[in-house]
């Protein structure tokens, strides 16, 4: 299946680009984060969200063929 | 256009009052977050915000519907900046229209609390010397 992960903040300096399109075995965010982190230098999983199509979501969620995945490093607004 | 806003110009605080007009309600109360000059004991040269607009607007409108269910004000209104800002620039903005002070005070205080907590903007200080950092963000180790 193909997803789309998008990398803000200091996700995206980690990773070395704003999103990219990838086949995944991935059956949940949680196994594409893990898939991932050591592919693009992402820091462990503590204190991140992580949100599908938009939504806020679990990291035991399923995913499926072209969802966008973003990974949300803690947030820091006002 | 929608009560939570993500803005890449500057914030006008008096523009953004006008747009709370509303004859029913006997207060009008506003925040203004500005960029400090110093944070955590370094000066601050100035910040850097990056948002993931969809569900910023999304979880911000959340936020926005909370307060106004929780303390039943009338018109409550929110704009965050991205993009490069000066010192004592505006950052955010909230403003709450309400029959009176007590719930107009809190449902501003719910506002900017939530904001900071849950919607996904980030933020990065610039210093006189140094790289730049990412707020909140522990440098945590490589997984």
């Amino acid at each position: 299946m193909r997803v789309r992960v998008d990398y803000f903040a200091m996700l995206r300096e980690r990773a070395g680009r704003e999103h990219e399109t990838l086949e995944t075995r991935a059956a949940t965010p949680q196994d594409l984060y893990r898939e991932l982190a050591p592919r693009r230098g992402l820091p462990a999983r503590t204190g991140l969200r992580v949100a599908v199509n938009d939504e806020f979501r679990t990291w035991d969620c399923r995913l499926a063929d072209g969802d966008r995945v973003v990974f949300i490093p803690p947030v820091a607004g006002g | 256009m929608s009560d939570f806003r993500i803005s890449r110009s500057e914030i006008v605080p008096e523009e953004e009052i006008a747009a709370l007009e509303d004859a029913a309600s006997g207060a009008v109360v506003s925040f203004c977050g500005r960029v400090r000059n110093h944070n955590e004991g370094r000066v601050v040269t100035r910040l850097e915000y990056e948002c993931y607009e969809e569900l910023a607007v999304s979880e911000g409108e959340r936020v926005l519907g909370e307060a106004r269910e929780k303390f039943g004000v009338g018109k409550v209104r929110c704009v965050h900046r991205t993009g490069d800002l000066a010192i004592g620039e505006p950052a955010v903005w909230v403003g709450v229209a309400a029959g009176h002070r007590e719930e107009a005070f809190a449902a501003a205080r719910f506002v900017i609390d939530e904001v900071k907590k849950r919607v996904p903007i980030w933020k990065r200080e610039h210093y006189p010397e140094g790289p730049a950092e990412w707020i909140n963000a522990a440098p945590g180790e490589a997984a």
